[in-house]
């Protein structure tokens, strides 16, 4: 007997709820033969602005648990993704990409989750150090979380730079919004399902999908944003988000990565890229009885 | 300071003990003009212009400096990127030889170079003496044990220099921050266009000289004087590869949106409105001496200033009592004068400010105090050193960067608070914190939005520790292994 299929509506994750667009807006998700997989909330500025203090709400928790504890987290992460490769998979495959590339890419994105995973008791032996000062100082410098950080997800790889971007940013102790195109829209849901399974604390991660043109504007000026991390937007993008960034002196990166170097371990999981993702800060303490 | 030594009992006459001038005699040369200086050389400006650099001290004229034009900014640039390949394909190890002789150059005229600091700037001469002039060597010397040590440095990676770096730098700290933004670029390869301020040329122009002497490459270094005007066409110049920039929140701001459009690195150190917090467990005569040199240092003029006081409401009273005794024993006045805590005011502008900003205060109803021991010399420009109390957290003197010798004092009753009234500024430099609690130090110190903590001292700097700020402080590292960071790709 035929049975109808029930098509998921696809939602923001915003401060640990799944919600519809305050705008009312959706966007239909085709695959790659015109068919409709799934409609999308389109998010809207209103929709960032909410995304931002929901993360900025969320970052003491995040951000003050141990770092054992967030690696704990976003291995989870990486185990509920394992268990959902054939969902991953299948919407690589919507969006048409075929089976061999798409598993490898599900394969890799959970790798990289697990590779992160690892970094976020460790990354301040490395990036933090003492520093030999003239006088009678203790005096070291330390990586902190930067606060909330705004990551923009580029088309390609559209999981494994999602993947990526967040938990680089979620490793080192910032609360992320990742603005997530079109394109990738059903699998930033998916991952975002993932999270909210993981013991992932409200609005640690909040995901907008939809059009990231309309979205540069606010997040780059929004005062509680610390940085904002994208890839792949287009030279226009790139100085609107960097122009909105100027009235609060906001840090703005951009990875000029091509798909080739997503998938490289050693410059992805490279303490070069995770100190985007951290703010230094150098303590002095006399020393002296 | 002065008093009783040993055992002696001493008379002291009610009118207190004066001091007797104790000038700086070593006089530095000063050229009646300086040249731009281009591809190793000092070369007349193609716009014929100069300008005077006057001691604020005395408002003489010291001498004229060239104003850079586009052209001449163009030929530096140019001189920058010729000498680039090869400064960058040299052995780290000789490069790095070229800096250790230009930081034992920098010793050998120390005391010069202090004086002549002193005159353009205002500073007093124990403060170029004793930490402008130790630091700008120390810098040097540090940096150029990392040139060859750079893939320790960037593990796992193998770094190249930028390329061409073009460098914008404030008054306070004239040479220190020459050197400040020349070690680390130097270091990692890169060639440089830098642009001191225009009111405090001098030392900047008498290190090229001592470039000259120790055969630095010609090229390597350019420095392009002028005001704005020409810091403008460094920074957006298409052939500079690099930025860096300390000065103004404001100008910075006008960088940052200058260079949107472009692929341009950038680093910013901009100003701020840092908390000294002093609770009532702390060492209370340190927490004064760490108040005085937070915000009476160098005038003032001090992007971390510790400009606003908070002290735990139970200790305001003696404290305030306490600080206000120790600031008139500071003797404002001839900055070449070796007894002189606090210099001249660096320009007639920067006296403005600071004027227009102590009359807002009061208007707003914040109470001054300014008792003065010395008497303001006549010429020059003056401003004694001060504080408010009285302050709101919305007053202009809470909120906004003065610059200058002037302190807003205001209370807290909790840990809780004091962290909130600390952070609650769009700046986020430095932050102090006095207290005998190890574990109240942690904690606050890890909660401070501040790049910079002092934990029981303040206005520390050293060029193995890295400097910057965080929000609208700006970003990058300077000084340390995390200042090496923004010059190599």
């Amino acid at each position: 007997m035929s049975r109808l299929e029930v098509i998921k509506t696809g939602k923001l994750w915003i401060g640990g709820t799944w919600s519809r667009s305050e705008s009312g807006a959706t966007f239909v998700v085709e695959d790659a033969k015109g068919q409709t997989v799934a409609r999308c909330a389109l998010a809207s500025r209103k929709d960032s602005r909410e995304a931002v203090e929901a993360a900025r709400a969320g970052l003491p928790a995040w951000r003050d648990a141990t770092a054992m504890l967030r690696g704990q987290v976003l291995y989870r992460a990486a185990e509920m993704m394992e268990s959902r490769c054939k969902e991953f998979t299948e919407a690589l495959c919507d969006a048409g990409m075929n089976l061999p590339a798409a598993r490898r890419e599900v394969e890799l994105s959970v790798d990289r989750m697990v590779m992160l995973a690892g970094w976020c008791d460790k990354i301040h032996q490395i990036l933090g150090c003492q520093n030999s000062v003239v006088g009678p100082y203790h005096n070291f410098t330390i990586p902190q979380a930067c606060g909330v950080v705004v990551v923009f997800c580029p088309e390609e790889p559209p999981l494994l730079s999602m993947v990526t971007l967040i938990g680089a940013a979620m490793g080192m102790g910032n609360t992320v919004v990742a603005a997530v195109p079109r394109s990738a829209a059903m699998l930033g849901v998916l991952l975002g399902e993932v999270l909210a399974v993981s013991d992932v604390p409200s609005g640690a991660a909040n995901l907008l999908t939809g059009d990231i043109g309309p979205l540069l504007d606010p997040l780059g000026g929004h005062r509680e944003v610390a940085v904002m991390v994208s890839s792949g937007l287009s030279k226009s993008a790139r100085t609107t988000l960097r122009l909105a960034a100027a009235d609060g002196i906001r840090r703005v990166h951009t990875i000029p990565w091509t798909d080739a170097d997503w998938a490289d371990d050693t410059q992805t999981c490279s303490p070069w890229f995770l100190d985007q993702f951290v703010e230094f800060k150098t303590m002095w303490h006399p020393a002296g009885v | 300071m002065m008093g009783q030594s040993g055992d002696t009992a001493v008379a002291v006459p009610s009118e207190g003990w004066n001091y007797s001038p104790a000038p700086e005699r070593t006089r530095p040369e000063i050229d009646s003009e300086y040249g731009l200086f281009i591809g190793g050389e000092f070369q007349a400006p193609q716009s014929d212009r100069t300008f005077n650099t006057i001691n604020p001290a005395t408002g003489q004229r010291l001498s004229r400096i060239s104003e850079a034009s586009e052209e001449d900014v163009d030929a530096a640039m140019a001189a920058a990127r010729v000498a680039g390949p090869k400064w960058a394909r040299m052995k780290g190890r000789e490069r790095g030889k070229y800096l250790f002789r230009l930081a034992r150059r920098v010793q050998e005229c120390a005391r010069e170079l202090a004086v002549l600091e002193t005159m353009d700037g205002g500073k007093p001469i124990k403060e170029s003496r004793d930490v402008d002039l130790p630091l700008v060597a120390q810098h040097f010397f540090y940096h150029a044990g990392w040139a060859d040590k750079l893939q320790w440095a960037f593990g796992g990676r193998d770094v190249k220099p930028r390329g061409v770096c073009g460098q914008i730098i404030p008054w306070n700290f004239p040479l220190l921050m020459a050197a400040w933004k020349l070690a680390p670029a130097l270091a990692c390869g890169n060639t440089v266009v830098l642009k001191p301020a225009e009111t405090t040329s001098l030392t900047a122009l008498h290190l090229a000289k001592l470039m000259q002497e120790i055969d630095l490459p010609p090229g390597v270094v350019n420095i392009v004087t002028g005001a704005g005007d020409t810091g403008r066409m460094v920074a957006s110049h298409p052939a500079v590869k690099k930025v860096a920039f300390t000065g103004s929140t404001e100008v910075g701001r006008r960088i940052m949106e200058e260079l949107a459009p472009r692929e341009v690195p950038l680093t910013l150190e901009l100003g701020g409105k840092s908390a000294n917090i002093v609770f009532a467990d702390a060492a209370i005569e340190q927490a004064i001496e760490g108040v005085v040199s937070g915000i009476w240092f160098n005038q003032g003029h001090v992007c971390c200033a510790g400009s606003r006081l908070l002290v735990e409401e139970s200790i305001l009273e003696p404290f305030v009592a306490a600080l206000r005794d120790r600031m008139a024993q500071l003797r404002v006045g001839d900055p070449l004068d070796k007894n002189t805590d606090i210099g001249a005011i660096n320009s007639s502008e920067q006296l403005d400010r600071i004027r227009a900003l102590v009359t807002a205060g009061q208007e707003e109803g914040a109470i001054l105090h300014d008792v003065q021991s010395t008497p303001l010399p006549e010429q020059g420009f003056w401003f004694p050193p001060c504080f408010f109390t009285g302050v709101q957290p919305a007053h202009v003197v809470a909120r906004e960067e003065i610059f200058g010798p002037v302190l807003a004092v205001m209370s807290f009753r909790t840990p809780e608070e004091a962290i909130r009234r600390a952070n609650t500024t769009p700046y986020g430099l430095a932050a102090g914190i006095w207290t005998d609690k190890g574990s109240k130090i942690f904690e606050i110190a890890s909660r401070m939005d501040a790049g910079v903590v002092w934990c029981n001292t303040y206005n520390q700097f050293d060029a193995a520790s890295p400097f910057g700020g965080v929000k609208e402080s700006g970003f990058g590292r300077e000084g340390g292994l995390q200042g090496l960071r923004a010059y190599v790709r």
